[in-house]
């Protein structure tokens, strides 16, 4: 008998895998451009012949609309640029707010899904149904429409104390900024600091002795204590700048819009039903007996959540969280429907002006991809921190 | 040693009775002084708040479309007459009226469809055969210009129909790109990896407005000169797009729970990279995230009402034309948004309560 | 469905990057309505007077009868239109891509505009400025009365750029709040959210006619802060096209001049010995033929529509629900500013 040798293994052949495999490559990749090709030829040409201007030039060039609300002073005579960075700061103002209200709101729910009462239980998961199943678009439209048509007018405005509420939105008082406001502002700084030091050496004293020392309250009233004194000390500067009701309009003071308050307040209720959710079902995850388990060690309540429950829950909480506040920041943009000048409002206008879609819908993407891989890269970075650190 | 004798310890007392209401509401509304305390305050809160709520919203609200009664009832009762006045309007929006019986049909036909793609004895391959059938009934019906049916323009269609139109559709046209997109992501190609990612990570990096905006405002640009699109089937394809990427994470959720020793095995026994998916990897993984696709399903029909900012006319939108182009109904347009609300609400409350139970046979059948 | 269908095809081509050539009619736009039967006209969502469909779908007012009088011109039917509804930010991608023939939709004429939209402006049809509405218990008379107020306006106008300037060069400090859709726009107005909303006056009157539970309560200011000459559009690149709807406007402006009526139209044809009215009417020299059109061109759009004093009369003149008076918009021999270059 002859043996048979093995068949040669050619490293080449057209029907190995790797070749097949190139040539699926090939082919998505010559597809792809093929399309891109087609969209983009398509676009120049009628962009061509139909004398469509385009390139990012108009940034630079003077903007000519005025916008109702921004954080720093815009002027119609500034350029594009600017206009675009007002806009996108509306947009992060927005958006850190109601990251942080549904944060709070969302996880007091949550909790409260796990209270003792069944009628706590009961609301909270009425709360989640009723916010969650419901268009985010329409809270906003609800919520606008009870701000504009339900609150007196701007002439009849609520007053409570220094505090103006009317179609106008809400004024309120804001310290006018002297010197003595700095010594305050360096109070906290140096507060901050104290706090850290302070939790520094009870940590250290913790794991020497066992004796453990507040973790919250103490550090939290070392700064405010701080920032009291450095107050005192620049003289304690009283001076505000409180709103005055003129003719037509609250004058004067800080002031909260409608737009901004409806976006605020229906992003966060939204998004809080969400979150509910998110850390119910993070709590959820935690074995019961993990509890009982602290409870036999003598941990009392707060211990155990601080120590047992958190750690844990945190881990199956951060994922979907992330997605919930990228979707917040997101769900941000429907402020064109309410008039709030976040920055696809501004790209709107800026598009009809000056006829430069490609390059607003360009802008406009570009930030909020820029915005959600920032939050991903946070949000990463801590989930990280709380992981399991196996050793 | 003396003999003892035995000394019956004292009888525990019977266990408390749990089981009846009674003992449910003092366990879990006055359990402690905590309890007790926030159920005080809270009931307090209800028993104020829930009487006036009822009172506008059903005793003293006016039902009819009687302008004159809703003015009169204005700030004490709810005027539910807006909804009964513009019924028509704000469900099937600028649809003509005497052919309102054809969204009517093919709505009820999609719903049809709808449930019974729910039920898993269903889920053959007919199944898809018939949602093509249905789909094109549905065009047919809508657009009419066949069998004796008048032309009615896509323009013209709106409301209820177009909502459900828009979210049936876009979820099920995005559901094969979603999984040829899912799959790539894990493919051992790098070309093929980084163009899913790149896409999945682009379209979830942006809001489902600026997409919308490009498709109805730039999407013609995009196209060779003369050939346009229907306004509607731009948004279609934009909604597309953007659920495509949504459901690609969800199904790769599904892929990456398949242990690897599965794929290997099957790769042993000599099954090509098609025959794995098909057989071994995809029938499991879709099982397993069907309360996923679901809830996307859920979040598409929400987002439905975006295209109202484009303009054009679905349930959000329809009500807004609805009761904007008539000043004496303007000021009941909360009663409106309460309304559709209410109907936004049954349609996504029924389905997430359906995914949950999907979700409960999943995890019974895998703890057996 | 065959349409629909098509469309169907088209885009599932376009996608897949198979689609090589393009139907042709991009220069050819007249060829292009004459092969489908349809003149595709780009009109307002709901501005009654102006444009407006009513309860049976059926569109209505100015611009819509200078659509009507282009497809009674080209087509021989005004019935024969197509009209897409548009909101500000999509009208002129409509029309640039061709998805309409004409944008006729009370449209302001600049040179931003014509020079870097590739779009071409052709007559004005109605000579406006931008006017400002008040509740009337605000009490305001004029605009300059508006000191750090709110004004609400719609994005994608000439009026947005407009208030800025006004404010600027009055020192006001104006705030505005912009919206996407004119109905919010107008909506939170009505709400008491701003002192004033500000459009077009034509607009104004409009929208105080429909979206006001009581226009009395409502004021518009007699100050207008800008020029706003509204008229048609068409694409770039069609000089032939750009003609026929220059010169049907042209037409319907001159025929008030001669007083040619609608319903005067079949008589005067046949007994008027006018040479600008044989002319006009197609019974002397052949006009049409010129522009690529029959001789009875103008006057099958007169007899669509009127000349263009009855298409004011009835949409918008002070007979009219929204009662305009005619104003700037009568004929030059009257103290107007419509002044029609012969046809000849």
């Amino acid at each position: 008998m002859a043996t048979r040798s093995p068949p040669s293994k050619s490293p080449w052949s057209w029907r190995s895998r790797a070749f097949r495999g190139l040539v699926y490559q090939l082919v998505a990749f010559a597809v792809i451009a093929l399309v891109i090709w087609f969209l983009a030829s398509n676009t120049l040409h009628n962009m061509r012949v139909r004398g469509i201007q385009s390139g990012f030039d108009f940034l630079s060039q003077s903007a000519g609309f005025s916008i109702g609300e921004s954080l720093f002073a815009f002027d119609s005579a500034e350029s594009y640029w600017r206009a675009f960075l007002v806009g996108i700061v509306n947009t992060l103002r927005v958006a850190v707010a109601g990251i942080f209200l549904a944060t709070v709101l969302g996880t007091l729910v949550g909790v409260g899904r796990f209270s003792r009462n069944a009628l706590v239980r009961g609301l909270c998961a009425a709360y989640v149904e009723c916010f969650r199943n419901v268009p985010v678009l329409l809270h906003l439209l609800m919520w606008y429409l009870v701000l504009t048509e339900m609150l007196p007018s701007i002439q009849d405005a609520w007053k409570f104390g220094p505090f103006f509420l009317s179609k106008g939105g809400v004024n309120f008082p804001v310290p006018i900024w002297q010197a003595g406001q700095a010594w305050a502002a360096g109070g906290v700084v140096a507060g901050v600091v104290l706090a850290w030091l302070y939790r520094r050496w009870a940590l250290k004293r913790f794991e020497a002795t066992g004796i453990a020392a507040s973790m919250f309250w103490a550090p939290v009233a070392i700064v405010i204590a701080a920032g009291l004194l450095g107050w005192l000390a620049g003289g304690a500067p009283t001076l505000v700048d409180s709103p005055v009701k003129g003719e037509f309009a609250v004058e004067n003071g800080g002031a909260l819009t409608p737009e901004f308050l409806a976006l605020l307040i229906g992003l966060t209720t939204y998004t809080a039903s969400f979150i509910a959710e998110v850390v119910r079902s993070g709590i959820a995850s935690v074995p019961a007996g993990q509890s009982e388990a602290a409870a036999a060690l003598g941990l009392d309540r707060g211990l155990d959540i601080r120590l047992v429950m958190m750690p844990q829950a945190l881990r199956v909480v951060i994922p979907p969280m992330t997605n919930q506040y990228l979707n917040l920041t997101k769900n941000s943009s429907l402020a064109v429907a309410i008039g709030y000048p976040d920055v696809v409002s501004i790209a709107n206008t800026a598009m009809n002006q000056t006829g430069r879609a490609v390059e607003c819908i360009a802008i406009v993407m570009a930030v909020y991809l820029t915005l959600s891989l920032l939050t991903s890269a946070f949000m990463n970075w801590y989930n990280a921190r709380v992981a399991i650190k196996e050793r | 040693m003396s003999a003892t004798s035995f000394q019956p310890i004292a009888a525990r007392p019977a266990p408390t009775d749990s089981r009846s209401l009674p003992a449910w509401l003092r366990r879990n509304l006055f359990g402690d002084w905590k309890t007790a305390g926030s159920t005080i305050v809270l009931g307090a809160l209800l028993l104020w708040f829930v009487p006036q709520f009822l009172n506008w919203s059903l005793l003293q609200a006016v039902w009819a479309p009687d302008l004159k009664a809703c003015r009169a009832a204005e700030g004490v009762g709810a005027c539910w007459g807006v909804v009964a006045e513009k019924f028509r309007l704000i469900i099937f929006g600028r649809y003509p009226f005497g052919e309102q019986w054809r969204p009517l049909v093919a709505t009820a036909l999609m719903l049809a469809m709808l449930v019974a793609s729910c039920t898993r004895p269903l889920w053959k391959p007919w199944l898809a055969v018939l949602w093509v059938v249905v789909l094109a009934v549905f065009f047919v019906l809508m657009y009419g210009n066949t069998l004796g049916l008048t032309k009615v323009e896509t323009d013209r269609w709106g409301g209820l129909p177009l909502t459900i139109l828009l979210a049936t559709l876009s979820i099920l046209m995005a559901f094969p790109i979603a999984l040829a997109v899912a799959l790539g992501r894990r493919s051992d190609l790098p070309a093929i990896r980084v163009f899913c990612t790149l896409y999945v990570e682009l379209i979830r990096g942006v809001p489902l407005i600026s997409v919308l905006f490009m498709a109805s405002f730039m999407f013609p640009l995009f196209m060779p000169q003369g050939l346009t699109i229907d306004v509607l089937i731009r948004v279609l394809v934009g909604m597309t797009l953007f659920a495509a990427a949504y459901l690609a994470e969800v199904i790769r959720g599904g892929l990456q729970a398949i242990p690897k020793g599965q794929i290997e095995a099957a790769a042993t026994l000599g099954l090509s990279y098609w025959q794995i998916q098909r057989k071994i990897v995809l029938p499991q993984a879709l099982a397993m995230v069907v309360p996923s696709i679901v809830n996307s399903f859920i979040s598409i029909f929400k987002d439905t009402s975006l295209v109202s900012i484009v303009s054009l006319y679905d349930l959000t939108g329809a009500l807004d034309m609805a009761i904007n182009a008539d000043a004496n109904w303007k000021p009941f347009k909360l009663q409106g948004y309460l309304f559709i609300a209410l109907i936004y609400f049954i349609f996504c409350f029924s389905m997430s309560r359906y995914s949950q139970w999907v979700e409960k046979q999943v995890n019974k059948s895998k703890g057996r | 469905m065959s349409r629909f269908t098509k469309q169907w095809l088209a885009a599932a081509l376009a996608a897949c990057g198979l689609m090589a050539a393009a139907p042709a009619m991009a220069g050819k736009t007249l060829d292009g309505i004459k092969s489908r039967g349809q003149l595709v006209c780009g009109v307002h969502t709901g501005l009654p007077g102006f444009s407006a469909a009513d309860s049976n779908g059926k569109w209505g007012g100015l611009d819509v009868d200078v659509c009507r009088a282009v497809a009674a011109a080209v087509l021989g039917d005004p019935e024969k239109v197509k009209y897409v509804p548009l909101t500000a930010q999509q009208r002129f991608t409509a029309l640039q891509s061709g998805e309409i023939d004409l944008l006729s939709r009370n449209t302001t004429l600049t040179l931003t505009r014509d020079a870097s939209l590739g779009l071409h402006g052709t007559v004005v049809t109605y000579y406006d400025g931008q006017g400002f509405i008040v509740h009337k218990k605000s009490n305001i008379k004029n605009p300059k009365q508006f000191k750090n107020q709110t004004v609400c306006v719609q994005s994608g106008t000439t009026t947005e750029k407009n208030l800025t300037d006004y404010s600027k060069a009055n020192n006001l400090n104006i705030k505005t709040v912009v919206f996407e859709k004119e109905e919010a726009a107008t909506a939170a107005y009505f709400a008491g959210r701003c002192i004033s909303y500000t459009t077009d006056a034509s607009g104004l009157a409009s929208i105080r006619n429909k979206g006001a539970t009581t226009p009395a309560d409502h004021v518009i200011l007699s100050e207008l802060v800008s020029k706003e000459p509204l008229g048609p559009m068409v694409r770039r690149g069609d000089d032939e096209w750009f003609a026929i709807v220059k010169w049907v406007i042209y037409g319907l402006i001159e025929a008030e001049e001669y007083d040619i009526t609608q319903a005067a139209v079949d008589q005067l044809k046949t007994s008027s010995q006018d040479p600008v009215v044989k002319r006009i009417l197609g019974t002397g020299e052949d006009t049409g033929k010129l522009l690529g059109l029959d001789k009875d061109w103008m006057a099958r759009a007169l007899k669509a529509t009127g000349h263009y004093g009855e298409i004011f009369e009835r949409n918008v003149g002070p007979k009219s629900a929204l009662g305009l008076p005619r104003g700037i918009n009568n004929q030059w021999n009257k103290g107007g500013l419509m002044y029609a270059i012969p046809i000849r």
